[in-house]
C-alpha cells in the first residue's frame, strides 16, 4: 500500500494565468505539446473539440474556459495534460506544465470558503508549499455527471 | 492447490457443458423417452459435478451433483419426465449458468442452493417411493406371466391405484390388444367404434398409443387399451369382432403385477439398448454431428490488437496513397497501389477472422421462450433458422438485447392465449421463428410470430393520444409506417402492464441500439396471421465506405450506405415551403439541411456567393435529405472510432475517424438529421 501513498503524493504542476495548479500524477496519462484540434459541434463551449492522440480520439476541455477564466491565446508554452478518471480519458489545455513534485498530505489544508467564485466547486484543497501557492483539482467533479448531461442537453437543443 | 491457471479452462468447459445440457434438455422435452439423450444430459452434469468439486466450488458440485442424481434415476426409469420437473432442471441449469458467471467475474460461485437442492431432493425421493413400492410388489407371490412381448408400459401411481381398486371390486381388468386390417382406410374411424363399443361395457383406463395419436391415425395397424369391466372377455371379444375391419382381438387379463414384471423386462431392454447405444457412439465419436475442422483456439484480445493494428495501417495507407498523388511518381504510385490491394485482403481476412456464428446469440433464446411462455401460459415453439450465419464479434455482443426485447414483445403480445388462438382457428401452440440470412454487405435478423399481429387503429390512436403524430397525418400513413410507430419513443401498446415487456422503456431502445450500429429495424403484420420484425445490420462496424466533404475548413465522413446520390444545383432551383427550403429532387420534394448552420460552422474565409450549392441526398427509409455542403473530397475507407465515454450522444455525430493526415473527421449520422 505504500506504493500508492507515494503515488498519491506525486503531483503535476500547472500553470493557469495566475495561479498554480496540480493534479495527482496517477491520473495524469502524459503532458503533450498542442495538437490539431477537431471542432465538435453541439457541444459545451469548453470542449475544444477531439484530437487524434497516438489513434485515440480524445476530447479536449480548455480549462481556461471551464473556469471561466478570460482565454488567450495558444502559445508555445500551452500544454495539454492527457487525464483519466472511471474510465473517461480527456486532454486540458493549460498555460504551461511546471513540475512534477512531492505533495505531503500535511501540507494541503480544505480549500478557503472566501474564494466564493466557479473554481471554488472544483477544488479540493490548497497547499502551501515553500512560499508556492498550489491549488490541488477534483478532477471527478471538473468531468462531473451534470456536465456530461449539460453537454448533451446542449446538443439535442440545437438539434 | 493453485487452480487460478486452469480457471480459464474451466469456465470454458463449463459454459461449453451447460450449452450442451441446456440443448439436450429441450430435446429431452420433446422426447421424453429417448434414453440417448438422458445419457448425454447425465454425462455433462456428471462432467460439471467433477470439475467444479476438482476447483473447489462446493455450491456448484453440491448442486450438480443432485442434478445427476435425478438424471441418473431417468436414466434407469425410476422416474419419468414430466414438466414439471423440467421446470426445476431448468431453473437449476439457470442458477448453474449464474454461478459460471460469478466465478468468470472473479466470484466465488457460491449462491444460495438450498431451495433447489430441495426441490431436486424431492424429485430424487419421488423416484425412491416409487423403487420401494415396486421392489415390495415385487417380492409378492403371483402366479402372473408376461403375456404379451410389449405390454403396457409407464402407468402412473393414479393408474396403478385404480386398477388394483377395480380388482379388489370384483371387475375384471384385461389389456386388449386389437389389430385392424392392414387394407383398413380409416383407421380413426375403426378406433372411435372399438372405444365406442368398448365404453358401453366399462371403462379405458389408457390407450397405447394415446388417444390423440389414434384419432390422428399415428400407428401401425395395431393399438391396445386398459380396461376396466364385469363382461366375461368372450363377450367382449364377440361385439368387437362385429366391427368390420378388425381382423384379430385379443383379450388378455391385466394385472398389476403383471406390470412389474413387464417393466422389468423393459429395464433389461433398456440396458440392452444402452449397449447398443454405447456402441453406437463408438462408431460415430461426435454424435451432435458439428463439423470438425481444424482450428485453434485464439484469444479475443488477440484479434482485437490485430485489428487495432490493422486499423492505423489502414490510417497510414490513406496517408501513402495522398502523399503518392501529390508527389507523382510513378513508381511509387504503383506500389502504393499494389499495398492497398494486398491490404485489402488482409482486411477482408481479418474481418472474416472476427466473425462468430450468430448461435452463440441465440442458443439462449430456446430457454427463454420456454420459460417466459410458461410464466405467461401461452404455448410457443420457437425454430431458429440460420444460426450458422456470422457476424463480427463486436455486433454479436451488442445485438443480443435487441434480440431479446424482440422476443418478450413477440411471447407477450405478439402470440394469444391458446384459447384465444383456438377460437381463431389456430394450432393452440404458436410459433416464433428466428431466422439469420446474409445478404450483400448486410446480415438480416428475422422476428416472426403466428400471433394475432398489429392492430392499425390501436397503433394510430395511442401514437395520436400520446402526440407521436397528429390526427391529421393518420390516414395518409401507410401500413408499415404505422407499425414503425410502436418503435416511437413514449409508445406501448399492452393493455395490461407485464413482467415481461411493458416496463414501460418500449420498443424504443431497440431501434436506438440497432441505429447505433448502424442497421434498421422494419416491421411488417397482417391482422390475426402475424408480425415480422427484420432487422438489417452492416456486417462489421470498424472500417467503412465514407464520403468526405468539406465545409469552410471543416472536413466530414457521410457514410456510403446512407447516401443514393450528390449533386450540384443552382440556387435557383430551390424552393420555400412552410418557411423551409426544399428542392424538386427527381420528383420528390426533399427538404435541404444546411450543415452549415446545424453545426455552428465558424466562417473560415470570405468565399465569394456561389449561384451553385453541392449537395448529397442520403435517405432513411423511405425519407430522404439534401446535406448542403461546401465541396466534396471523395471516397475513402475508413475506420470507425468512438468519441470516448466523456463525450455521448452528440447531435448527428456517429463517430471520429483519423484521416490520412492524421486529422481527425466526424462522421455524421445521418440518420439523425432526415426526419
Amino acid at each position: 500500500m505504500e506504493y500508492t501513498e507515494l503515488e498519491d503524493r506525486k503531483v503535476i504542476v500547472f500553470q493557469l494565468g495566475e495561479e498554480e495548479y496540480v493534479i495527482p500524477v496517477r491520473h495524469v496519462g502524459g503532458i503533450e505539446r498542442l495538437h490539431p484540434i477537431t471542432r465538435v459541434p453541439g457541444t459545451a463551449n469548453y470542449i475544444k473539440g477531439v484530437i487524434n492522440l497516438r489513434g485515440v480520439v480524445t476530447p479536449i476541455i480548455d480549462l481556461r474556459t471551464r473556469f471561466g477564466m478570460e482565454s488567450i491565446q495558444y502559445n508555445e508554452a500551452t500544454r495539454i495534460i492527457i487525464v483519466h478518471v472511471n474510465e473517461i480519458e480527456v486532454g486540458f489545455i493549460v498555460d504551461g506544465a511546471n513540475d512534477v513534485i512531492d505533495l505531503p498530505d500535511e501540507a494541503i489544508e480544505p480549500s478557503p470558503d472566501v474564494i466564493g467564485t466557479e473554481v471554488y466547486d472544483y477544488i479540493r484543497g490548497v497547499a502551501n508549499l515553500n512560499e508556492r501557492l498550489l491549488i490541488l483539482l477534483d478532477l471527478e467533479k471538473i468531468l462531473t455527471e451534470q456536465d456530461i448531461e449539460r453537454t448533451q442537453q446542449i446538443s439535442r437543443m440545437e438539434g | 492447490m493453485d487452480t487460478n491457471q486452469y480457471l480459464a479452462i474451466f469456465i470454458d468447459e463449463s459454459t461449453e457443458h451447460l450449452n450442451t445440457m441446456s440443448d439436450y434438455m429441450l430435446e429431452l422435452e420433446k422426447n421424453p423417452s429417448d434414453k440417448s439423450i438422458i445419457e448425454e444430459i447425465f454425462r455433462a452434469a456428471h462432467t460439471l459435478k467433477g470439475m467444479s468439486a476438482t476447483m473447489g466450488y462446493n455450491d456448484m458440485a453440491d448442486l450438480t451433483h443432485k442434478l445427476e442424481n435425478v438424471f441418473d434415476a431417468i436414466r434407469y426409469d425410476k422416474l419419468s419426465v414430466q414438466v414439471d420437473m423440467m421446470d426445476v432442471l431448468f431453473e437449476v441449469h439457470e442458477q448453474l449458468l449464474a454461478m459460471v458467471e460469478d466465478i468468470a467475474s472473479g466470484g466465488t460461485g457460491e449462491q444460495d442452493i438450498s431451495h433447489l437442492v430441495n426441490k431436486l431432493d424431492k424429485l430424487e425421493k419421488g423416484a425412491q417411493v416409487d423403487t420401494s413400492s415396486e421392489s415390495s410388489a415385487q417380492g409378492e407371490k403371483g402366479n402372473a406371466k408376461v403375456q404379451n412381448e410389449r405390454s403396457m408400459s409407464n402407468l402412473d401411481e393414479f393408474e396403478l391405484s385404480i386398477l388394483n381398486e377395480a380388482s379388489e371390486r370384483g371387475f375384471s381388468n384385461y389389456e386388449i390388444t386389437v389389430q385392424l386390417n392392414e387394407d383398413c382406410l380409416l383407421k380413426a374411424a375403426r378406433t372411435f367404434m372399438v372405444f365406442e363399443v368398448l365404453e358401453k361395457h366399462g371403462e379405458i383406463i389408457k390407450s397405447d398409443p394415446p388417444v390423440n395419436d389414434l384419432e390422428e391415425e399415428n400407428f401401425d395397424f395395431q393399438f391396445k387399451v386398459l380396461f376396466i369391466t364385469k363382461y366375461p372377455k368372450d363377450e367382449l371379444k364377440k361385439k368387437l369382432k362385429k366391427i368390420s375391419e378388425v381382423s384379430h382381438i385379443i383379450i388378455n387379463p391385466f394385472s398389476t403385477k403383471t406390470y412389474k414384471k413387464a417393466q422389468e423386462k423393459l429395464e433389461t431392454d433398456n440396458k440392452a439398448i444402452k449397449e447398443r447405444n454405447k456402441t453406437d457412439e463408438k462408431s460415430i465419436p461426435n454424435r451432435s454431428g458439428r463439423q470438425v475442422s481444424k482450428t485453434i483456439r485464439v484469444n479475443i484480445e488477440r484479434l482485437d490488437i490485430l485489428m487495432n493494428l490493422f486499423e492505423e495501417l489502414v490510417i497510414d495507407r490513406g496517408r501513402l496513397e495522398q502523399i503518392a498523388s501529390e508527389l507523382n511518381h510513378q513508381e511509387l504510385q504503383e506500389t502504393v497501389e499494389r499495398m492497398t490491394r494486398v491490404s485489402g485482403d488482409l482486411q477482408n481476412i481479418i474481418l472474416t477472422m472476427r466473425m462468430v456464428p450468430i448461435e452463440q446469440v441465440f442458443s439462449r433464446f430456446p430457454r427463454m421462450i420456454r420459460k417466459l411462455s410458461r410464466e405467461m401460459e401461452k404455448d410457443i415453439a420457437i425454430d431458429i433458422i440460420g444460426a450458422e450465419t456470422e457476424l463480427d464479434r463486436t455486433v454479436i455482443d451488442e445485438i443480443g438485447d435487441p434480440l431479446v426485447h424482440l422476443l418478450r414483445n413477440a411471447v407477450d403480445h405478439g402470440i394469444e392465449k391458446p384459447e384465444e388462438r383456438r377460437r381463431k382457428g389456430k394450432p393452440e401452440q404458436g410459433t416464433i421463428q428466428l431466422k439469420a440470412y446474409h445478404s450483400g454487405n448486410h446480415v438480416f435478423i428475422e422476428i416472426t410470430d403466428d400471433g394475432a399481429g398489429i392492430n392499425r387503429e390501436k397503433v394510430l390512436k395511442k401514437a395520436i393520444e400520446n402526440g407521436i403524430i397528429h390526427e391529421s397525418q393518420a390516414h395518409s400513413l401507410k401500413d408499415q409506417e404505422v407499425y414503425e410507430l410502436i418503435l416511437a419513443s413514449g409508445f406501448s401498446t399492452a393493455e395490461v402492464v407485464s413482467d415481461v415487456s411493458g416496463r414501460g422503456v418500449g420498443l424504443d431502445v431497440v431501434r436506438t441500439k440497432i441505429e447505433s450500429l448502424g442497421g434498421r429495424v422494419s416491421i411488417d403484420s397482417e391482422q390475426d396471421k402475424g408480425s415480422i420484425f427484420s432487422i438489417q445490420l452492416p456486417l462489421t462496424l470498424s472500417i467503412m465506405s465514407v464520403l468526405l466533404i468539406e465545409i469552410e475548413n471543416e472536413t466530414y465522413a457521410i457514410p456510403l450506405s446512407s447516401i443514393i446520390e450528390t449533386a450540384i444545383i443552382e440556387k435557383k432551383q430551390i424552393l420555400s415551403a412552410h418557411h423551409k427550403k426544399v428542392i424538386d429532387f427527381r420528383g420528390n420534394v426533399v427538404p435541404l439541411v444546411f450543415l452549415k448552420d446545424i453545426f455552428n460552422v465558424p466562417k473560415y474565409s470570405d468565399y465569394e456567393e456561389d449561384e451553385y450549392e453541392s449537395i448529397v441526398i442520403v435517405k432513411k427509409g423511405d425519407k430522404m435529405a439534401a446535406l448542403v455542403v461546401d465541396s466534396f473530397i471523395g471516397q475513402q475507407e475508413i475506420v470507425l472510432k468512438s468519441l470516448g465515454k466523456y463525450l455521448q450522444d452528440v447531435f448527428a455525430i456517429s463517430g471520429a475517424t483519423i484521416l490520412g493526415d492524421g486529422q481527425v473527421a466526424l462522421i455524421i449520422d445521418t440518420n439523425a438529421l432526415v426526419k
